[in-house]
């Protein structure tokens, strides 16, 4: 898993909301050429950030065991460009969660100014798959730990939020 | 308390116009959801779960889109809906108009089946609307 598009979670509230930062940086080599002279960060990476902050909420709801994707980008509306430099704060809520998926509403801010805000429908892939992981267990239980779920996130009742017993065993395995 | 029918269609309106991002005015009784509002196989989940929210409804899967039928060999052959196919959609979807289905019932025809007035007519089954 190296698609990363959220650098660490900065909130992690079990079920119901989570905030992460992206830096932009000149470092990154996308923005060498989008656009020369002009590096811009994409919008549509700002969306696949907000994504894979509220897809990780959603698949934690579900201990990892359903199969999310990112089904359709319901809404995407976008004030200004980031600019190498800014810290983007991702913060997405689930407003809805269903056997067969979920909603999530997203904002992304630079400082106080609202950047963007989208409407994200995660779809849980159907019986087919049911009994796969969508990633090996160790590499997911490696990228949540590097993002920083663990160091912030709380369960429901506000707890420290604390692995699945089945990740971890399939993990370790 | 149950629902008007004019309640009914402004809620599946706008749950249409946040699904689809459609304008209100495309969004008249007898538009189609795919040939006229240009839904895919992914907002039929969307539209449900707005569905549901909105009018505080649960809605099983396969009661509105019954797909379960027509992936169903013993109802489909060479591409078409049987006689015993298009009996068990009708009693499944009584909601729905399939006059014109009937005539010609090409499996691959039926998504473009369900109009507005067809989804808001299936709501007030559920809310009881008068």
């Amino acid at each position: 898993m190296r698609w990363f598009w959220i650098d660490r979670y900065t909130e992690f509230e079990s079920g119901r909301a989570a905030t992460a930062v992206k830096n932009v940086s000149l470092a990154e080599e996308h923005l060498h050429d989008h656009f020369p002279g002009a590096p811009l960060m994409p919008n549509s990476l700002v969306i696949e950030g907000l994504a894979q902050t509220g897809g990780l909420l959603v698949a934690e709801h579900g201990a990892y065991q359903e199969r999310v994707v990112l089904a359709k980008v319901a809404k995407a509306r976008f004030h200004f460009s980031a600019v190498p430099g800014d810290t983007l704060v991702y913060h997405t809520t689930i407003d809805d969660i269903h056997k067969d998926g979920a909603v999530v509403s997203g904002t992304s801010r630079v400082g106080d100014r609202l950047q963007g805000e989208v409407q994200l429908f995660f779809a849980h892939l159907n019986e087919a798959t049911a009994g796969k992981w969508l990633y090996d267990p160790a590499s997911l239980l490696a990228m949540l730990k590097l993002l920083g779920v663990y160091d912030v996130g709380r369960d429901a009742a506000g707890r420290p939020l604390e692995i699945p017993t089945t990740l971890a065993a399939n993990a370790e395995g | 308390m149950a629902a008007t029918k004019e309640e009914v269609f402004s809620k599946v309106q706008g749950a249409l116009v946040d699904a689809l991002g459609v304008d209100d005015e495309e969004v008249t009784p007898e538009a189609r959801l795919v040939g006229d509002l240009g839904a895919e196989s992914i907002d039929f989940l969307d539209i449900v779960f707005r569905l549901e929210k909105a009018f505080d409804i649960k809605i099983p899967r396969g009661e509105l889109f019954p797909e379960d039928i027509l992936t169903n060999a013993q109802y489909v052959e060479n591409g078409r809906v049987t006689a015993d196919g298009l009996k068990q959609l009708e009693s499944r979807m009584p909601f729905a108009d399939l006059s014109a289905f009937r005539d010609n019932p090409l499996v691959q025809d039926f998504g473009n089946l369900l109009t507005v007035k067809d989804m808001c007519r299936y709501v007030e089954t559920k809310v009881g609307a008068g």
